[in-house]
Parts: structure tokens; sequence; C-alpha cells
């Protein structure tokens, strides 16, 4: 997001914004409030409450639209176009994407100058996946690092796998899909950089998985409790897709694997609400709490 | 009463600069080789030389991506709306 404020800043815009499913738009929402600059941002919909309340706090102009995440972001290339704003993810998409690529960056700085050997990441546009190869390539280059280029592997909910599918299918082209999940976050039926995020993953060696909406609430619940990490539906997506990897042999035991977990668990409350057991109510007295132990 | 074509700013160039333009056609396919016709230099921005399209040019029929309704097979009628989208991406 820095890169696209700046880039905005420099092109002299006063108005910036976005599509989102929920995270760019908390981001844009915080940046445009520090530059002081006005922001419209356009979400689906039906998206998680803390993602609503979570953009509209900063004073963003937020407007909710009936329909996919496809239908905000063909609006949001109209309204780009129309009044000549900077949005993020349409004409200033160049910066934003570029800006990605430090994922990659701080993965190899936090490992201590190397590279892993497989990285999983969420896919939703498909943009992350191509970032990752490039800010990888890029410090490979420049001999920053020491190891090859990571395989990298890409994670989505079945109901709306059109890269995993892709990935599966071989070829080039990307059949568009009406997102079934509730998994919002990646909720991307038509993802212009999909076919690039299959390509980046057949030519890195890695692979792709999709995971059904119970797996992935088993995913938080498991990265909660092995590792102490509450994530969003997208980092449930992330860690049951590496399971699955694991389990088909496409990531092995010799594997130093990078899970990229890119949301809070507070964003989306209600996927595992009602899954986890209900606290007991009890009296202020030691002999309740006795039998809560002896129970 | 003819289809209406909706173009982004940046084809608008080779309209003479008209962002709304009428076609004739009996499917999307048609009306784009319509549009084509009479617009030289905006055809190969729209279709490949096949006259398929282009996988980074998106066409929404009344709001509704054309790719779930058969893509240049779509069957266009008179009085309907058609959008012209570069491909773009977000999260």
């Amino acid at each position: 997001m820095a890169a696209a404020i700046n880039a905005a800043a420099a092109f002299g815009l006063d108005t910036i914004g976005c599509a989102s499913t929920g995270n760019l738009a908390n981001a844009v929402a915080a940046h445009a409030a520090r530059a002081g600059l006005t922001a419209w941002i356009f979400i689906p919909e039906e998206l998680e409450t803390a993602k609503v309340v979570g953009t509209s706090v900063y004073g963003s102009r937020l407007v909710r639209v009936r329909g996919t995440y496809d239908d905000v972001n063909r609006l949001c290339a109209q309204v780009a176009d129309r009044f000549g704003w900077g949005m993020v993810n349409v004409n200033l998409r160049a910066y934003y994407g570029e800006g990605s690529k430090t994922v990659a960056h701080e993965i190899a700085e936090q490992l201590g100058w190397r590279l892993p050997s497989a990285v999983v990441a969420p896919m939703a546009g498909g943009s992350l996946l191509t970032k990752l190869r490039k800010g990888f390539g890029e410090f490979i280059a420049a001999g920053l690092v020491a190891g090859a280029m990571p395989r990298l592997f890409g994670a989505q909910a079945s109901g709306c796998a059109p890269i995993v599918r892709l990935v599966e299918r071989g070829g080039g082209e990307l059949e568009p899909e009406q997102p079934r999940t509730i998994c919002r976050s990646l909720a991307i039926g038509n993802p212009a950089d999909g076919a690039f995020a299959a390509r980046a993953i057949g030519e890195t060696g890695g692979w792709a998985a999709a995971v059904s909406d119970p797996e992935l609430v088993e995913g938080i619940r498991l990265l909660a409790q092995d590792a102490g990490i509450f994530a969003e539906t997208a980092g449930g997506v992330t860690l049951a897709a590496a399971l699955a990897l694991a389990r088909g042999g496409r990531l092995g035991p010799d594997d130093e694997v990078v899970l990229c977990v890119t949301g809070h668990g507070l964003k989306t409350l209600e996927a595992v609400r009602d899954t986890l057991p209900e606290a007991p109510v009890i009296a202020p007295r030691l002999r309740e709490v006795a039998a809560l132990v002896e129970r | 009463m003819a289809i209406t074509v909706n173009l982004p700013s940046v084809l608008a160039a080779h309209t003479g600069g008209a962002r709304t333009i009428e076609a004739a056609g009996r499917t999307l396919g048609e009306a784009v080789a319509d549009v084509a016709a009479r617009f030289p230099a905006l055809g190969p921005r729209l279709r490949d030389k096949d006259g398929k399209p282009y996988p980074f040019v998106n066409f929404y029929l009344n709001d509704e991506d054309v790719r779930f309704r058969g893509g240049f097979a779509a069957p266009v009628q008179d009085g309907d709306e058609v959008t012209v989208i570069p491909a773009i991406a977000g999260g």
C-alpha cells in the first residue's frame, strides 16, 4: 500500500480508492487517512462486519455493492475511468503490486538471508504468487540470499478455485467461476493475475490445492491451537492446503515450508464462532471452579 | 434501437473520442465484428486475428460477464448494453 500511496502523491491525485474483499479496504482507508487523501472504497455487500467497521472507522467513503467481488472490480474499473481517481488495484495496480514483493524480502530476512524450499500462499487475484517469485528472484540475482528459488504453492477455497483448476488442467486460459465459499477474502472468480500465478507455480516446480469450507475452518483452529496464531479464513485455507499438499506428496519431510498467513482471525469471527465450545458461566465461588476442573 | 457498446477512455482514441457507440448483430461476436468493420483501428484491440476474444479484455452484457453466457456466441438483441473493460484484479 505504501508504494501505491506514494505513487498517488507523485501523480498529484487527491482521491484514491479500491475494490476489495476486505483487507485491502482496511489498508487503503488507513493509509488515506494518514496521507490526508479522500478515499472511496467499494466492497461486496456481504462482507464480514469487522472488515466493514475496520474500514469505515478511518473516515473513508465506504460503498457496499450488491454483487460479488468481480462485480465490484468491474465497477471500479469504470469508476477509475470516469472520475480519474487513483484506484489502488486498477490504475495504481503496478505500484501496489510492486509493494507486495516485500513479502518475499521479509521471508528471506527473517530466515537469516536464506530461502525456504517451499512457500504456500493464498490466492485471490493471484498477484501475491507472482510477486513472491519476483521478490525472491531479485534477491537471488543481487546475491543477497543463499539457496535456490523456492517452489511456490497456491491455496484457494474449493468454492472459488479458478487458479487451482487452471494449474491442475494445464494450459494458459483461466475459466472464471461464481464464488461460493465462506472465505470471502479469496472469493475472486475472475482473477486477472490467475494465469500468471499458475505460470509462476508451474515454472518453480510447485503446485496448488483447494480445500472445502469445513477444512478451512479446521485449518483456522489447528493453526491457533498448534502455533498460537489466530488467522482469518484465508489463513485457514493456506494451512489446510499445505496439509493436503503434504498428504499428496507435493511437500516432503525435508522441505522447509513457509506459509503466508495474511489476515487476522478477528476479522472473520463468523467463520469459527459457532464451531467452538461455549464457555461456562459460573458464580464467583471456588467450588464452582472445582466442579469444572473435576468434570 | 441498436446494441450500445461502452468503451473505456483508453480505447476511445480509436473511435474519434466516442466512448459509447452503436453496433448491430445477433451475437456478441457479430456485434464486435460490426464495430471492428466500422472502426478498423479499434478491431485489433477487441479481438485477435482469428476473431476470438483476448483473455485480458473482458466483455459484459448488461453487467454480466459474457464468459458465463457463451462468450462471443452469446445472443444479443436491440437495447442490450455491452461494456468493454480491460482485465484487472484485486484483493
